[in-house]
């Protein structure tokens, strides 16, 4: 009865406006259903991106044109020390990489390899932030290479003292970069002291991460260094993240909240750099099936795993002692000794160690 | 009744857009209104038949190709935004400039709603209470939009 009422009040061409809106609806549900659930949509988004990249470009042009002015009115004194302090810069620097050769050579020598590895980092890439809002409630920024420089999805996005992001779609000239702090973005980190493994989550504040899986008695301060721990498919291995500002334990909460200031600051002035690493590096990271991809990689290996040490005939007993010795810390019995060797087969126990330790022999008794 | 604006329609749709990529200060970034919801709601209201339904599909689309999370979300919303509008346009035209810039208010709410609702559905989240502050400036700015935008057509 209220499409009659509507229907009478416009009279004209065309479809009613309720038939129009249940099209339209129709249509933006399909393409929400296609986007979110299948993931048919990534052309279609390319083709947006690449259509909406002029308009973007041409929004951002002032601030440019803007900045290109300042930069070609800086005054000579500017310039000198701007000049004198890079100078310094780049001597700490030389200073700090002059024994980098012989470090790496020596690394190799315990690693037992017969020569340095390359460094992780293959190739990387200057990218320009685009001045343009992307969206007010989400962090994110708009860097000028896009698929025809061969950016990939789930890039990492560095600056010169951290991880910024990992790059979220790729359009033809253009990439949206997910920052660290964006809520929906979390980053597998370790803390440097400890070697401890955790998950840094944004909080969509500027300038914060937050740690939320931390258990109250971890060993985290204030002032740890979190690098990444190459875990999640996306960035290496050691790259420095963030510093723990604030640890903050309750006697009542099992988690302890710690909150972290990354490295990277990202103002708008900025460049960052997407990297390209070795795949075959050990710091590279591991990408795994199930990594990042909806429907799975195709071409996604599972990683190879690391070859056991091989059970030595005489210390076959002992060897097999220490393999079951993680299970029997984690269970409550602390009493009953080692179980004899032949009952508890120590290949397999070699073989598996990951998995929990054979049932308790006094279930077998 | 003298014909459709569809071209500037069109030119100020992209304008809004514009508006809404342009880069701006934090503390101003958070209060800047909905352009383009202003827009759909203004050629909604002042010419029904001329497909604001439509044009608010089509530049939802591109929000989501600017700003989306998931295609589809923005032009689901506008459409529905605009559809209400084109529902109720006599009941709206007929009101003085006050109560307009209330209804707008009102509409402004709803989008953000439904965009809560949606954003929610699809696995975006995002709680963060700045982004129900547009409403308050867009009912604001409402009387100086349909000011500039009724200098682009003849008076119908």
């Amino acid at each position: 009865m209220a499409f009659g009422v509507a229907n009478s009040s416009l009279p004209g061409r065309g479809p009613t406006p309720g038939l129009r809106f249940v099209l339209y609806s129709i249509l933006a549900i399909t393409l929400m259903f296609l986007d979110k659930r299948e993931g048919w949509m990534e052309q279609v988004r390319f083709a947006l991106q690449g259509t909406t990249y002029p308009l973007q470009l041409a929004v951002s042009s002032p601030s440019a044109a803007w900045g290109w002015v300042r930069e070609s009115v800086r005054t000579r004194d500017t310039l000198r020390a701007e000049n004198s302090k890079l100078r310094t810069r780049l001597r700490d620097l030389e200073l700090r990489t002059m024994r980098y050769e012989a470090l790496a050579s020596e690394n190799a020598k315990l690693r037992g390899l017969s020569a340095a590895l390359p460094p992780v980092a293959q190739k990387w890439l200057v990218a320009e932030i685009v001045h343009v809002e992307l969206n007010s409630l989400r962090p994110r920024v708009l860097i000028n290479r896009g698929m025809s420089n061969g950016v990939f999805k789930a890039q990492a996005v560095l600056s010169d003292q951290g991880i910024v992001g990992q790059t979220t779609h790729v359009g033809p000239w253009s990439a949206e970069v997910i920052l660290i702090t964006d809520p929906e973005h979390a980053i597998p980190v370790q803390v440097e002291r400890t070697g401890m493994r955790t998950i840094a989550v944004g909080t969509g504040n500027e300038g914060e991460l937050a740690l939320p899986y931390l258990p109250g008695n971890a060993d985290v301060k204030s002032g740890d260094l979190l690098v990444t721990s190459g875990m999640g498919g996306v960035f290496p291995q050691g790259y420095p993240v963030a510093r723990i500002t604030e640890v903050h334990r309750e006697a009542v909460q099992p988690l302890a909240q710690v909150r972290a200031a990354p490295l990277a600051h990202i103002n708008r002035d900025r460049e960052v750099m997407l990297v390209w690493f070795r795949e075959t590096h050990p710091a590279a990271p591991v990408r795994n099936a199930q990594a990042d991809l909806p429907k799975g990689d195709p071409n996604a290996k599972a990683q190879p795993t690391p070859p056991k040490p091989k059970p030595l005939a005489p210390a076959g007993g002992e060897a097999a002692g220490t393999a079951s010795a993680p299970g029997q810390t984690a269970g409550p019995r602390q009493t009953v000794p080692a179980p004899a060797p032949g009952s508890a087969a120590p290949a397999q126990a070699l073989a598996a160690p990951a998995q929990p330790a054979a049932p308790p022999p006094e279930n077998r008794e | 009744m003298s014909r459709e604006p569809r071209g500037w329609m069109v030119f100020t749709s992209v304008v809004a857009l514009l508006l809404t990529v342009l880069p701006l200060p934090g503390w101003l970034d958070a209060m800047r209104p909905e352009f383009v919801v202003l827009t759909v709601l203004y050629f909604s209201i002042t010419w029904p038949r001329a497909g604001g339904i439509g044009l608010g599909f089509f530049s939802g689309l591109a929000l989501d190709a600017l700003e989306g999370p998931v295609i589809g979300e923005h032009a689901l919303v506008l459409s529905t935004v605009a559809f209400i509008a084109v529902w109720e346009h006599q009941r709206i035209r007929s009101k003085p400039a006050f109560q307009q810039s209330l209804i707008v208010f009102f509409a402004l709410m709803l989008y953000e709603l439904f965009l809560f609702v949606v954003d929610a559905w699809t696995g975006h989240p995002n709680t963060d209470a700045r982004r129900w502050l547009h409403m308050l400036t867009g009912a604001l700015i409402w009387p100086i939009a349909i000011a500039l935008l009724e200098r682009g057509h003849s008076p119908r």
